[in-house]
């Protein structure tokens, strides 16, 4: 099973990697009593360490070239997957369901305030996830600068709070508007670009918003940002610190519970279609009526209420905002949100969502080395499930005929 | 009786190269015209600027519509000149791959709906009635041309033969008055070619349809149709019925071969 190829290979990885990481694992320089410290026995260990990594790194490429092989054959046959026996189920799924919101609903009184601080922020990016999944998942426009809308939305509520006094209620509704907005001005000048050219063009149309955050202190107040921002009242009642958590971590649960039923039912309706027909051939949809143009636009503004209405609930959460809670990091975040759970679905969005905000918070463990566990887990994600923890099988229009059972 | 579809002096222009020059075609309601010529002569070049893919460098295009206005096609997008009722199939299959066989010609649809984004998320009784009706009609259609089989399939998964006729469903779901055909034989063996035959006829006759076909296969094209364009490097060199164009001495020489006599 393991031939002498392999083995060779192996041997050359983990040469390989003995030199890279030299610098790192072998030298270190003690400033304290000015010398040099050479620990050889760590170039052992990554010695054998990346041999035996390279080795189960094969084997497990190879297993999944086979199973890919055998789930080609076989798709032909019935695609019934572990997930889709679930779904299909009416009542498991009910009962899951059940389960589910059971435990969301108990979970700030069960859980500490700081854990629910971390669902909160959970949650706000599951919004993300899912506006962005209409723009790169549904129409498969690769928009790299989402996170402009994110911050117009916390902006404008920060700004028509602190210049006339707006409420959160009415800055939520204004806050996606106000996004939208900006999503159609992103959208004309990227209509005719495609792939790449789409990417660096949104990406820069990110960083223009950042900067003119950072740099118009008359407008934005610059880098110093906006403070006291306040959060979400309700009927006037004087709620603690505490129970502003948890009035707000509900609040995000009835938005994500709206936004999960809108974004299915623009799936699966006549402007989903045209999406998804956008995606798949951009010249056959035209020649079958489709408007590239509004179609386009449509996705770019719908996708952006949903970071809009993300934005005004971070600013509400967090009371202070500043440009660098926008950066190009967060939008290749919520990328990464996306491809890692499954472009496309909406589950797979919130366990993406789920996984990549908790998994670097329970990782505090191995303190140092958790980033780098943490992109290690991405890229392994990437290589042996590309379609995301949950591949996004679209519920497609399944015929049935009157007369049968 | 006046031409539904009247291209005058139409000319394409890439850069230094003149794929169309000057070329004058018309077509009647309910003829099926072919447009032949040798590979590069600029028939799918014709198909591009009347579909609104290129704009034409020189020429008119008008259509009458049955009971409607002359409308100038010069200068519509692609997506107006379907609503106007022109629809086209593609040389290279240009299917939606990742949607089902039903979802392809439900897209085709699309053109003649209302519902908009508020009826898409609200689903008031008007849109639901809408999508009811969609899935019924994109049904029959697949009914007539012998796909119902592959209703819940993935467009690709369909053998070859079958994608060729989802692309005609396809079109055809736009509802159109004429149908731009783009070699539809294309990689048919003889007993598909002839039941694409019966089926072109079919269209134009239960259907109402006109027809205009790009076809290398002499054939079909000469047993369907009831007029034929030549063209060659861009120039229209003849046009006339199936039997003037065959003893075309122009034609004969361009493109169709003759007979050596030993």
């Amino acid at each position: 099973m393991i031939s002498l190829a392999e083995i060779k290979k192996s041997f050359l990885v983990s040469l390989w990697f003995m030199f890279l990481t030299f610098p790192i694992m072998v030298i270190r320089v003690n400033t304290i009593y000015k010398r040099v410290e050479w620990r050889w026995e760590n170039m052992l260990l990554v010695g054998i360490g990346s041999f035996f990594f390279s080795l189960i790194w094969r084997y497990l490429l190879r297993r999944k070239e086979m199973g890919r092989k055998k789930e080609l054959a076989e798709e032909a046959g019935d695609r019934f997957t572990l997930w889709q026996r679930l779904t299909e189920d009416r009542r498991i799924f009910l009962l899951a369901l059940a389960v589910v919101l059971a435990f969301t609903a108990a979970y700030p009184f069960v859980f500490s305030m700081y854990q629910t601080n971390i669902m909160i922020s959970a949650l706000i990016y599951i919004m993300l996830g899912l506006g962005i999944n209409i723009v790169v998942g549904l129409a498969g426009l690769l928009d790299l600068g989402y996170v402009a809308f994110y911050a117009v939305g916390a902006y404008s509520y920060a700004l028509l709070n602190y210049h006339f006094g707006l409420n959160f209620w009415l800055a939520l509704p204004i806050g996606a508007a106000t996004s939208a907005f900006f999503g159609i001005l992103l959208g004309y000048p990227v209509l005719r670009l495609r792939g790449d050219y789409l990417a660096i063009v949104t990406l820069g149309f990110g960083e223009i918003i950042r900067l003119i955050l950072e740099n118009w202190n008359a407008f934005s107040f610059g880098p110093s940002g906006i403070a006291n921002i306040p959060r979400p009242w309700f009927f006037g009642i004087k709620m603690s610190l505490e129970q502003s958590s948890i009035f707000i971590y509900f609040l995000l649960i009835v938005l994500v519970m709206f936004t999960i039923f809108v974004v299915n039912r623009l799936k699966d309706s006549r402007i989903g279609r045209a999406w998804i027909a956008m995606r798949e051939d951009e010249v056959a949809c035209q020649a079958m009526g489709i408007d590239r143009t509004k179609t386009k636009l449509t996705a770019f503004a719908l996708g952006a209420t949903w970071a809009g209405m993300a934005g005004v609930m971070f600013a509400a959460k967090t009371t202070f905002i500043n440009p660098a809670s926008f950066t190009i990091w967060e939008s290749i975040n919520v990328l990464c949100i996306v491809v890692l759970g499954g472009m496309g679905s909406i589950l797979g969005v919130i366990f993406g969502a789920l996984a990549l905000i908790l998994l670097p918070e329970y990782l505090r463990a191995f303190s140092e080395y958790r980033m780098l566990l943490f992109g290690f887990i991405l890229v392994t994600m990437m290589v042996f499930r590309p379609g995301g923890i949950i591949s996004a099988t679209r519920r497609t229009y399944k015929f049935k005929r009157l007369d049968e059972p | 009786m006046e031409p539904i579809v009247e291209v005058n002096r139409l000319t394409m222009d890439f850069g230094g190269l003149r794929a169309l020059d000057s070329v004058d075609l018309d077509i009647r309601k309910g003829e099926i015209v072919a447009l032949i010529g040798p590979n590069g002569a600029g028939k799918t070049t014709f198909f591009n600027c009347i579909t609104g893919i290129y704009p034409p460098t020189e020429g008119e295009m008008t259509v009458r519509p049955p009971g409607k206005n002359k409308i100038r096609l010069n200068g519509l997008k692609p997506n107006k000149v379907t609503e106007v009722g022109l629809a086209r199939t593609f040389q290279n299959i240009r299917l939606f791959p990742s949607m089902t066989v039903l979802e392809n010609v439900m897209v085709g649809r699309h053109c003649r709906l209302k519902s908009g984004i508020a009826g898409a998320i609200l689903r008031p009784p008007s849109t639901r009635k809408e999508e009811r009706k969609v899935v019924d009609d994109s049904y029959r259609i697949l009914e007539k041309m012998d796909l119902e089989n592959f209703v819940n399939e993935y467009a690709k998964n369909l053998p070859y033969g079958a994608q060729r006729r989802l692309e005609i469903a396809r079109a055809m779901a736009t509802d159109p008055f004429i149908l731009l055909l783009d070699e539809p034989a294309a990689g048919l063996n003889p007993s598909e070619t002839d039941e694409l035959d019966a089926l072109i006829l079919k269209l134009r006759d239960q259907e109402e349809v006109t027809i205009l076909l790009i076809e290398h296969d002499m054939k079909l094209v000469m047993s369907l149709s009831d007029r034929i364009f030549v063209v060659d490097y861009g120039k229209k060199i003849a046009q006339g019925t199936p039997e003037e164009i065959k003893n075309n001495p122009a034609v004969i020489k361009a493109y169709l071969g003759e007979e050596i006599d030993a």
